[in-house]
């Protein structure tokens, strides 16, 4: 038998096999991904708390739940609107999904800028990386390095589902992209699960 | 030839909308829990209870995991749980800066 033979021979054997978890493999990257990601804001989160536990003076800046309370809504809101839109684009229904996925979009971009306002009034308070006028200066580091990363992936996430939903439109992109460019936008949903109650609830003012 | 992926088995958008009404009232509970008038670290375990579940629900249905191979759910829950149960390791050492023993004074 021959080197060629064996090389397709091998080739073979790995086209049977496929790929792993009989999952597309951009789906599979998604996941990988989102494994990996989910290590980065753990670590910040344990991080955060390891500071939070060994600090006695760490402040309690949050008077108000109101603007998390609406962030958390729009934000759970929208992973329920990437839903239909995924649906739709299995039902073959392109129109439906483009829509779906555009006002997740949307919901994204209320979300950011409702995070924004309130780093703006947080800093207008006198609120910096290094101090604050409530107690230790790591707190700024803690909370903007924390819900900055967050609000990137938002960020980069709301580019994402505009540039998956144009390239749907037109026909270069399947549901199945839909599908994945989901799998992040409900991921990005999950972590500020965690980051409500850590970040804000436990540091509000009584 | 390329192995195709087996289509997730659709309820309609009646289970989703279920999970996402559970997942706003666990939301809100954290809310409540905030304002409850107890220990920070009971707080704090009962806040992330909450959060835990509510993860498990978006990742298990909104995420769609429960409807993938039961070999890669194990794979996802087994390897990001034992990363994310090591992590905790550090917890000792902030208590000791906390207490101050025994060099922290």
């Amino acid at each position: 038998m021959s080197q060629a033979d064996l090389t397709m021979e091998g080739h073979s054997a790995g086209l049977i096999a496929g790929t792993p978890f009989s999952m597309p493999t951009k789906k599979l990257a998604m996941w990988l991904f989102i494994i990996a990601d989910t290590m980065t804001f753990a670590a910040c989160l344990v991080a955060y708390g390891f500071l939070r536990n060994g600090t006695p003076n760490w402040p309690r800046p949050f008077h108000s739940i109101t603007n998390v309370a609406v962030m958390t809504f729009i934000l759970l809101t929208s992973s329920l609107t990437m839903l239909l839109a995924v649906q739709a684009a299995k039902t073959g229904d392109k129109a439906k999904a483009f829509q779906w996925t555009m006002i997740t979009a949307v919901a994204g971009i209320l979300f950011a800028l409702l995070h924004v306002r309130e780093w703006l009034g947080l800093i207008g308070e006198g609120m910096t990386l290094f101090k604050n006028p409530w107690g230790t200066g790591l707190f700024g580091s803690a909370f903007f390095s924390i819900t900055g990363l967050h609000l990137t992936h938002v960020t980069c996430g709301v580019i994402a589902l505009i540039a998956v939903a144009l390239r749907y439109k037109g026909g270069r992109y399947k549901a199945e992209d839909l599908e994945i460019v989901g799998l992040y936008w409900h991921f990005v949903d999950l972590v500020w699960m965690f980051v409500v109650p850590l970040v804000y609830l436990l540091n509000l003012a009584h | 030839m390329m192995t195709i992926a087996p289509e997730h088995k659709s309820a309609g958008i009646g289970k989703d909308i279920a999970v996402y009404l559970c997942l706003l009232a666990l939301a809100g509970l954290q809310f409540v829990i905030a304002y409850q008038n107890i220990d920070a670290s009971q707080m704090l375990v009962r806040m992330m209870v909450v959060a835990i579940v509510e993860a498990g629900l978006a990742v298990l249905f909104f995420m769609h995991l429960w409807a993938e191979k039961r070999g890669f759910l194990l794979f996802v829950a087994v390897f990001t749980g034992f990363v994310l149960l090591t992590m905790q390791y550090g917890w000792t050492d902030s208590f000791r800066m906390l207490v101050g023993v025994p060099f922290a004074h």
